[in-house]
């Protein structure tokens, strides 16, 4: 792998964490699966692309994480309010957003940003081709994460765990578990819609249907930076969401040279994503066919 | 003081599932007050704490707390002045956060709040308060809450619920599905607790001797409506044996006996 891969994959694991860290609040912390994010994500990008065409990339970052939340909001407000089932919930606002985010795109189904300003652009040529965007998304993600640990500790964070993890608990103590589930969607639907923004001017590019997948590819991050770094603390978890993230694209990356085409990409993250799911499940069957066999053969031993 | 006004509900009503669960129920408790409520499966005790605590409107009554009218708050609203606990210890604990994160929670999410805004003063306070368990848990804060035992985890409940003393503690069966030493041991810790904090409290409990033995009054309800109210001399005349007897007949759906103007 050259130096020039390793890099890039960096850059874009650093981008895609903050869809790690997005999952971790919504599937792990509220135990939601989430899938507005194929759309927020898409809404991000479009909207900073937009504003990166009208000459303000930065204002296109300050947009993407606010249009994002309100994305998890209209989800939230499905879920609790109008009593939809979690999973459809997403399912119909990633639905609309389809729509909306062609209109946010002026009614076209990709933008091209070549020539323009950028955030990139403009770190490139403060620091240097090579380590400006290293140096500006390592900067984002270590904000974003302090400011989301720190979050996680108010009450109102704390409120937001408890209701993914005891909802029995929630429904008596004085917490409005509607407040929280719309807080956690709301950040988490942000930070993808961060993402998007800004893969949209890393990559100059960006497109209708650019979000599809998102979702597993944000679960495959999360569930290798468990791996990783384990679960064991709150600082450990929002860590190993970005680290999971650049492992991620690194693996991606090795795949491609090995002569893996990239339209077999998303197969890819299926694959890693459906194995890692269900290893614990498998691991107990294998373990359990084999102390059946130990069973029987001690068995059969003494008679 | 709680002050509950010919409280109704029925459930399921107009359909062949109706069942006429509640009431009409008038009931007034003084503070400090520590109530103890019997009756059979469906008589309509956890009915009557639900209506309380507002997981349901009644059809028809006025719920006061403190002067305040109750009877349409939001339950996330009322919780803040009503703590509760379960008979599933599993119910009112977040396994997979800390001791000290459930305690924090319960401790800001209080009604009056908690004024201790400080990490290191909270944690100090929170050692403070598990010591007094005598179950050892103070110097495992950092302890994920679904790696104690279901007696650990309905004594932290316990705390939590009266971290910050609420006006009104309704214990549903608290202590029903602890082992009988863990059982023993919460229930004194209950006594000691609102007697502490001058706690008005209500509490279910299928065992008569705890009714009889715990708190100062003694209610029965049957079908939905109170049938015995034991207080003072009455109360301390009290036999199991009696009261047993007065449960079996009202099981058996016979006419009730009420004993002097107690009745209600």
């Amino acid at each position: 792998m050259s130096l020039l891969v390793f890099s890039g994959s960096v850059e874009q694991g650093l981008i895609y964490g903050l869809v790690a860290l997005a999952l971790l609040v919504s599937y792990r912390v509220l135990d939601i699966a989430d899938l507005t994010v194929d759309g927020s994500f898409t809404l991000g990008a479009g909207a900073s692309a937009m504003l990166v065409l009208a000459g303000h990339p930065l204002l296109g970052l300050l947009v993407a994480p606010l249009a994002g939340a309100l994305a998890g909001v209209v989800t939230a407000l499905l879920q609790t309010k109008c009593k939809v089932a979690p999973i459809l919930a997403g399912i119909i606002t990633m639905t609309a957003l389809y729509s909306i985010n062609l209109m946010v795109m002026g009614g076209r189904s990709n933008l091209q940003l070549l020539r323009t300003e950028t955030v990139f652009t403009a770190v490139r040529a403060l620091l240097g081709d090579s380590v400006g965007p290293l140096v500006l998304l390592a900067a984002v993600d270590v904000v974003v994460c302090t400011l989301l640990g720190l979050f996680l500790r108010t009450r109102t964070g704390l409120a937001v765990r408890a209701t993914g993890d005891n909802p029995a608990m929630v429904r008596a103590s004085s917490i409005n578990p509607a407040v929280t589930t719309l807080i956690g969607l709301a950040i988490a639907n942000a930070l993808v819609g961060l993402a998007g923004g800004l893969i949209a001017q890393y990559q100059q590019f960006t497109e209708v249907g650019g979000g599809t997948g998102t979702v597993v590819l944000g679960l495959a991050s999360l569930i290798i930076g468990e791996v990783v770094t384990g679960r064991s603390s709150m600082p450990r978890r929002l860590a190993g969401a970005i680290v999971g993230a650049i492992v991620y694209r690194l693996i991606l990356a090795l795949a491609l040279s090995a002569s893996v085409t990239p339209q077999n990409l998303k197969l890819v993250s299926a694959i890693i994503v459906a194995a890692a799911i269900s290893a614990p499940a498998i691991k107990q069957r294998v373990q359990l066919a084999q102390k059946k066999r130990k069973a029987v053969r001690e068995h059969a031993a003494r008679h | 003081m709680l002050h509950v006004t010919e409280l109704e509900k029925t459930f399921y009503p107009g359909t062949p599932a109706e069942k006429h669960a509640l009431g009409p129920v008038t009931l007034t408790l003084q503070d400090g007050e520590f109530v103890t409520l019997i009756g059979g499966n469906g008589a309509g005790k956890s009915t009557l704490f639900n209506a309380i605590a507002g997981e349901f409107l009644p059809d028809a009554g006025f719920i006061e707390l403190d002067g305040q009218d109750i009877t349409f708050l939001p339950e996330h609203r009322r919780a803040a002045l009503i703590g509760r606990l379960f008979q599933d210890p599993m119910k009112g604990t977040a396994p997979s956060m800390t001791m000290e994160e459930n305690l924090t929670l319960a401790y800001l999410s209080a009604g009056r709040g908690g004024t201790l805004r400080g990490k290191a003063q909270r944690r100090a306070f929170f050692a403070a308060q598990l010591e007094r368990l005598g179950l050892g848990l103070e110097t495992r804060l950092k302890t994920p809450v679904g790696l104690l035992s279901g007696g650990q985890r309905q004594a932290l409940t316990l705390l939590m619920a009266t971290i910050v003393p609420p006006r009104l503690l309704l214990l549903d069966e608290h202590t029903a599905a602890l082992d009988p030493a863990t059982a023993e041991k919460v229930l004194a810790l209950t006594n000691e607790i609102v007697r502490e904090h001058h706690l008005t409290c209500m509490m279910v409990t299928h065992n008569i001797d705890t009714a009889l033995r715990t708190g100062t009054r003694t209610l029965m309800l049957e079908d939905g409506r109170l049938v015995l109210d034991l207080a003072g001399e009455a109360r301390a005349g009290m036999t199991v044996e009696t009261l047993l007897a007065k449960f079996r007949s009202s099981l058996n759906n016979d006419r009730i006996l009420l004993p002097g103007s107690g009745a209600v």
